[in-house]
């Protein structure tokens, strides 16, 4: 059943938004995801469609499972994360593939090849192998729409999840997207209690494994004859098998040459494969990241060229792929110029920066976690010596604990964002506290998700629909785990925390410090009248205690012996620092810094 | 002008996402296919800001632009023009604002910012159009219409009628906002060509 969308207009959607779009017009009831760039967007712009019931939940792994309840209660359900939230939704996952759906299962999962905003570069194809589920990749916006719709339709007829894998290139990247048709739901929501299929005790498991081994087999039979696997037959001495944006990657650089695009890159269609390979003279198989296909299509006995000219790290382009079967670089082009590097940082006001320049301070190893606070282990604040996944620090700060047993006290830290924790540290404190650690464990508390663009989470006190919530106490939620030292500091007061630091990475027992003040890009913060602050540039001595911070908004001007006497300063002041009022909002966390009064409270604005 | 690549950089905070928004939706006003490519997340956090927007009149594949390919840049800050280098070429055409900001290093003192860096593009025969758009900014009243400003100078080197991007300005900016940023938008228009 399908009604007409009189809405014909062309839109100019991100990935994202797309796929929004597309989860809406494929009557999709229940969304549930953590944000993780560069996903985030695809729930943020579902939760604006009211008919469609939207959550961030607190981590991949409940998202996925709330997702395949919705399916087993008879609606079509969406979970989204990035691919490393995969690794920790795996288990679901694996498992799902099992017990199959009721109301159609997708779950979109965003790659970062190139790494922009990820600590890997993970290929998330192995995750649909592994799993025995297919696997749909759009290579723009517009199909990225249009293979959500047929993943839905491929989840309820083959009664399996679908995996559909975007990237940094589709979830980002603009272009026309046209409205189409809303799929009327065919199922009614309810209860239906089947054990055979949806309780995975090993008796019932065995069984559906062979279910699984003839759902795969249909599926690749399907593949061969399925659409969007497309030959495009054009001069055959050139061929390329190739999906997602690789395939435009490779159309761009050798536009006459034929092509086999892959819209279903698992499982794969062998019978079309082999009869693409027939045809033309020289195989190419076009993929960033992992040999996925090429391996597939060597083990089928055919004979191309994949890795041993694709690069397999980072993300392609057509002059990357033009060069390395061509070896001609295209358009010349200009050697890059060596400039001073222009990082992120952390924003003029980051409640962050007043604990890290005291983390940096007490000289302790910082076991790090991710979210905008991992910029701390940049310079001036250089103060975060481990990061390696979500909610890790604690983990890691307890191991290296148990380690080094007292020669290590007072030696190290863990830190992590509120979000983070609630996604995988609260697991980890408990283990501090049973397996009697002494590490201390610092909860940066900006009362939201900030790296990802300020995403309510269940500590924020509201959801993504917008409504009120819960917000999570922490220091009750930490004596509950056991925790008996919890300390809560504003660290915008960098002297107050340096004390309370000190005391408790000094104890003998599991301790807390939580940090609490907003994140100044929230909404109430943004709103707060802010009284920035000014230099008084006639005072300052040039010390540069307040460059320690690293803030955007304190900037150094050099002077010269014979500026610096012009000014009344000492010949051999090389500069003095003066504040962007434009930029300050008025932390204070320079005032406290600076032992000359060269800084003062200035005006309102 | 059949197809171009056109491409946006400065810091983030400059607007430079809004500037390539309003040139998309004036190119797709106008009839031609066009994709653009963002990065956000960790790397939007005060650092460098980019964007690539490819049009055509046939379809366009790749959504990103290739080394040496861009026709015109767009670049909200001087270093920012001179970091792109390598997507440029002798004949690119670089519109670009004379405003400084200083990365990390230099507002630290560890580095200085880079004398007469625009030398590096004229250097190599690149056609360069500085902007005082902060001057146009001040002159209209508002300082955040810096964005809108250089997409008026932009309109100058693309093939869409005066009348094409006023449309889109009007469409896609709340009214509050909408006079000052079509006054920066035609002192852009009058400081291009």
């Amino acid at each position: 059943m399908t009604q007409k969308n009189t809405d014909a207009e062309k839109l100019w959607f991100s990935g994202n938004e797309a796929l929004a779009l597309g989860a809406f017009e494929a009557s999709v009831q229940v969304a549930s995801g953590y944000p993780g760039t560069p996903s985030t967007e695809i729930l943020e712009n579902l939760s604006t469609y009211k008919s469609v019931y939207s959550e961030w939940a607190p981590n991949e792994k409940v998202a996925l499972e709330v997702a395949i309840g919705a399916s087993f209660a008879g609606v079509r359900a969406l979970s989204t994360m990035k691919h490393v939230g995969l690794n920790v939704a795996a288990d679901p996952l694996f498992t799902a593939s099992y017990t199959g759906v009721r109301g159609g299962l997708v779950i979109v999962v965003a790659d970062d090849p190139s790494m922009y905003s990820s600590q890997n570069e993970q290929d998330s194809r192995n995750y649909a192998y592994a799993a025995k589920l297919p696997m749909l990749e759009p290579a723009d916006p517009s199909e990225a729409k249009d293979f959500l719709k047929l993943a839905y339709r491929l989840s309820e007829q083959f009664d399996t999840p679908v995996l559909l894998r975007s990237c940094t290139r589709v979830a980002h990247v603009k272009g026309v997207v046209t409205r189409g048709e809303i799929e009327k739901p065919t199922l009614t929501p309810g209860l239906e209690k089947n054990p055979a299929k949806l309780v995975m005790l090993p008796a019932h498991a065995r069984g559906r494994r062979i279910a699984i081994g003839e759902r795969q087999r249909n599926l690749a039979e399907f593949g061969e004859t399925l659409a969007e696997n497309r030959l495009e037959m054009g001069d055959r001495k050139k061929g390329f098998i190739a999906a997602g944006t690789s395939y435009l990657y490779a159309k761009e650089a050798f536009p006459e040459a034929s092509f086999l695009k892959i819209g279903m890159v698992n499982p794969l269609p062998e019978k079309l494969i082999r009869d693409f390979a027939s045809q033309v003279d020289t195989l190419y198989i076009i993929e960033d990241l992992d040999p996925f296909i090429e391996m597939r299509v060597k083990a089928m006995g055919i004979a191309c060229h994949g890795k041993d000219l694709i690069p397999a790290i980072g993300e392609l382009s057509a002059s990357v792929v033009r060069k390395a079967i061509t070896g001609e670089a295209g358009t010349a082009a200009f050697a890059p110029v060596d400039l001073p590097p222009r990082p992120p940082n952390m924003c003029a006001g980051c409640p962050h920066r007043g604990l890290f320049y005291n983390l940096n301070r007490l000289k302790v190893f910082v076991s790090g976690d991710i979210g905008c606070y991992t910029l701390g282990a940049l310079p001036p604040l250089s103060a975060m010596d481990t990061c390696v996944c979500m909610g890790a620090s604690i983990g890691i700060a307890h191991g290296m604990a148990k380690a080094l047993g007292a020669e290590g006290l007072g030696k190290a830290v863990a830190v992590i964002g509120d979000s983070t924790f609630i996604h995988s540290g609260i697991n980890s404190l408990i283990n501090t506290v049973y397996n009697k650690s002494y590490s201390t464990v610092i909860i940066l508390d900006n009362r939201i998700t900030g790296m990802t663009g300020q995403q309510p989470n269940p500590a924020s006190g509201s959801t993504i629909m917008g409504e009120p919530a819960n917000a999570i106490d922490f220091p009750e939620l930490c004596r509950a785990i056991g925790v008996k030292h919890v300390r809560t500091v504003n660290p915008h007061d960098i002297e107050a925390t340096y004390a309370v630091l000190q005391e408790e990475i000094e104890r003998d027992e599991p301790s807390v410090v939580i940090t609490r003040f907003p994140c100044v890009l929230t909404p109430a913060e943004k709103k707060r009248p802010k009284i920035s602050f000014t230099s008084i540039t006639e005072k300052c001595t040039g010390c540069t205690m307040c460059l320690r911070l690293g803030c955007p908004a304190i900037n150094w001007v050099p002077l010269s012996p014979e500026e610096a006497k012009g000014m009344g300063k000492k010949e051999k002041q090389k500069g003095y620092a003066l504040i962007n009022e434009t930029t300050c909002i008025g932390c204070g966390q320079c005032l406290s810094l600076c032992k000359f009064e060269a800084i003062s409270c200035g005006e309102g604005k | 002008m059949n197809q171009g690549n056109i491409h946006f950089c400065g810091v983030g905070g400059q607007g430079i996402l809004l500037a390539s928004e309003l040139t998309a939706h004036a190119l797709l006003a106008a009839g031609f296919d066009a994709k653009k490519s963002e990065v956000h997340g960790m790397a939007q956090r005060g650092g460098s800001v980019e964007a690539h927007l490819r049009f055509g009149t046939t379809k366009v594949y790749s959504p990103l632009i290739e080394p040496g390919a861009v026709d015109i840049m767009l670049a909200f800050e001087m270093m920012e023009a001179v970091r792109y280098l390598p997507l440029l070429n002798a004949k690119s055409t670089v519109i670009v604002n004379t405003q400084k900001i200083a990365p990390p290093a230099v507002a630290t003192g560890k580095m200085t910012y880079p004398d007469e860096c625009l030398n590096e593009l004229t250097s190599r025969a690149i056609t360069v159009i500085p902007v005082d758009a902060f001057a146009i900014a001040r002159k209209v009243g508002n300082l955040k219409a810096v964005n809108v400003a250089l997409v008026g100078v932009l309109s100058r080197y693309l093939p869409m009628d005066e009348a094409t991007w006023v449309e889109v300005i009007k469409k896609r900016l709340p009214a509050k906002i909408l006079e000052v940023n079509l006054q920066a938008f035609q002192e852009g228009r009058k400081a291009g060509k």
